[in-house]
């Protein structure tokens, strides 16, 4: 059963539209990304979905139930902010008990509670208390959980936020850009700890990031949003391979994909100025195409073992781990590419290089940008050898 | 080097500084030297420094006794306490509104409280008087009280305050599920007490030591604040015996300086803290 679903909501802020249109589905235990460029509507869908916003249109269904007109605090959710939102004046327990406080106690119960008149109240304090120190321990934070937030580390810290998010019990957590303040070391660390705690605690996840080296690290399923739609909704490799627009292969990927265009001839290949798609592609012949080819799936070989046009090397990455290979156009007719190689190249600037792509390997796009069925014919263009 | 020409520095600024104090101490030591003159000292043709005999606290002695200067006192905290506690809880609420609503008008709102900002109090006595004279309150606390419940700087200081506590913190307030008025108690007072500390104590200042609305409003010596207390005792029972007088005017200073000496520190941490920063 799907924990969250959001159905045809929109939103629009004045004249302009925020939202359109969005339609997701959060299974059990799942962390889905909403990814995309600042300004897309992601964050406004998450709030949204906690209920600090209203939805134009659509609905919010929690664990099978409609809870778009119920205020925030009666959703069951939990959420951790871009900036924690750790209360400042409050001790970590303290800001850990309050949802519980608020829960399980009543108004006057909580106003009286310091001046322990009754013995009910006692009674649920000791338990509230009691739920705090298990969580804390579960967490790590049972030594400092005594402390304000401004003498915790910025990742005890993050833990005291999520602490405060899931002593409610609720099986849904929504992360708006938690770890965008932290830096490069600490970041990859606090995302490992909130995956580990949503995989022991079996949350259902929903994260909102702009970075889609994130998006890609910790999700299940990527909601890429651009212009307020999701453009495609699907398992990372899937965005990453199978992109249903060239806005999506735009966005995911670093470096950026490599595009040119080609034209369609009367058999559905495409030319480019100096490649040949053998392809059998769903276009009517002379068409205008956008070819998106990823980095890793350019090829590079030494003029006399590839077939396909030579282009001069402006610039080589070497990161190690791989290179990263800018080729110029020089005097051919061939587009200027990124190529990535592997583990490292012995190309240098100013050296000329041979460039294969397959036809299997390539995207193809109408000038709309919409995905183009392909099938490929054979190896186009490819390497004899 | 630089060490000698620092240190030149800091003693000019010292010496200035100190200057600058003595200044403005000045007058409050001269009324302390006169409080403890004889009578004969104040109008004596010669010039004495130090009284030329010690009366010890005669004049305080006398100041006490020959008005009723303890019921000054007590009518200025009665009506400084009303102010302020109305101004507070005025103020919160509003500044609240003004810093985080998102309500149509609001803009409007704000600029009413700017002008109120700016509207020096005297301009309104007239008016006020007359309003207080039409319900019957001259002569009463409530006619000290009412006028200033509704403070534009307050309001003005707090939103300041406000504006500086992130969104967030509110939002994720809602989502632990507390009510906006707990939301305002719990969560966003407590981290505004430095401004609500300065509020309170510039209001202190301002209502103790009011002299204008009181000679409007009060005709008796029953509802006098101690500076308006003062001035009629002046009149009516001493006259001009400076010495009595001016210890009666360092007793009506002395509490208002001690709170300003006991506070200092989170009172200008408040007013700094609400400045940009």
């Amino acid at each position: 059963m799907s924990v969250l679903v959001v159905r045809g909501v929109s939103k629009s802020f004045g004249a302009g539209s925020v939202l359109s249109g969005i339609d997701l589905d959060i299974g059990e235990g799942e962390i889905v990304t909403l990814l995309g460029p600042s300004g897309c509507g992601k964050s406004t869908l998450l709030r949204i979905i906690a209920g600090l916003e209203v939805a134009d249109t659509g609905a919010i269904e929690i664990g099978g139930r409609d809870v778009s007109r119920l205020a925030p605090g009666a959703r069951n959710i939990a959420m951790v902010f871009q900036s924690l939102a750790l209360y400042p004046h409050l001790t970590g327990r303290q800001n850990m008990a309050l949802p519980l406080r608020v829960r399980r106690l009543g108004r006057w119960q909580r106003l009286f509670s310091p001046l322990r008149l009754s013995q009910s109240v006692r009674t649920i304090e000791r338990e509230i208390d009691a739920a705090v120190d298990d969580l804390a321990a579960r967490l790590a934070i049972a030594e400092v959980i005594d402390r304000v937030p401004a003498r915790l580390s910025g990742g005890q810290r993050q833990r005291v936020a999520i602490g405060r998010a899931l002593i409610r019990d609720s099986r849904l957590l929504l992360l708006d850009e938690p770890l965008s303040s932290l830096d490069a070391k600490v970041r990859a660390q606090a995302r490992e700890e909130i995956v580990q705690i949503q995989r022991s605690f079996g949350l259902s996840c929903v994260f909102v990031t702009h970075d889609q080296g994130e998006a890609l690290a910790i999700s299940d399923r990527i909601a890429v949003m651009l212009g307020g739609r999701v453009a495609q909704f699907d398992t990372p490799a899937e965005i990453y391979r199978n992109p249903v627009s060239l806005e999506v292969a735009r966005f995911v990927g670093t470096p950026t994909i490599n595009c040119f265009e080609g034209i369609v001839d009367a058999q559905g290949r495409v030319h480019t100025g100096s490649f040949l798609f053998d392809t059998r592609l769903a276009a009517p012949a002379g068409d205008t195409v956008t070819v998106a080819v990823r980095p890793e799936h350019v090829r590079l070989g030494p003029a006399r073992e590839l077939s396909g046009p030579v282009l001069r090397v402006v610039r080589v990455e070497d990161h190690g781990h791989d290179g990263l290979v800018h080729l110029g156009r020089g005097d051919s007719l061939a587009p200027a590419l990124i190529a990535r190689s592997g583990q490292s190249t012995s190309l240098r600037s100013g050296d000329e290089a041979r460039v294969a792509i397959a036809a299997e390997e390539a995207l193809f796009f109408t000038r709309d940008g919409a995905r183009l069925e392909s099938t490929p014919v054979r190896m186009a263009d490819y390497a004899r050898g | 080097m630089m060490q000698p020409s620092s240190r030149l520095v800091g003693i000019v600024r010292h010496l200035l500084l100190a200057t600058g104090a003595m200044l403005v101490l000045l007058p409050l030591l001269w009324a302390i030297r006169i409080s403890f003159l004889p009578a004969e000292d104040v109008f004596s043709p010669q010039f004495h420094l130090l009284p030329s005999r010690w009366i010890g606290f005669e004049n305080y002695a006398r100041a006490l006794t020959a008005s009723p200067l303890l019921r000054f006192l007590v009518n200025g905290v009665v009506v400084c306490a009303a102010i302020i506690l109305c101004q507070v809880l005025v103020a919160i609420p509003c500044a609240y509104i003004l810093a985080k609503g998102r309500i149509v008008g609001l803009r409007l709102i704000w600029l009413a409280v700017l002008v109120g900002l700016v509207v020096p109090p005297a301009a309104l006595a007239l008016p006020l008087f007359i309003m207080a004279a039409q319900l019957g309150l001259i002569d009463t606390y409530a006619a000290l009280i009412l006028p200033w419940t509704i403070s534009p700087l307050g309001i003005f200081l707090l939103r300041q305050a406000f504006l500086r506590v992130p969104d967030e913190l509110i939002e994720a307030a809602r989502l632990d599920g507390l009510g906006e008025v707990e939301i305002l108690a719990r969560i966003l007072v407590p981290l505004i007490t430095p401004a609500i500390g300065a509020l309170i104590m510039i209001s202190l200042v301002a209502h103790w030591n009011d002299l204008l609305w009181p000679s409007v409003v009060v005709t008796s010596g029953d509802k006098a604040t101690p500076p308006f207390g003062v001035m009629l005792f002046q009149v009516q029972e001493i006259g001009s015996d400076y010495g009595p007088l001016l210890a009666g005017a360092i007793m009506i200073a002395a509490p208002l300086l001690l709170v300003f000496i006991l506070t200092q520190r989170r009172f200008l941490d408040g007013l700094s803290w609400t400045g940009s920063k």
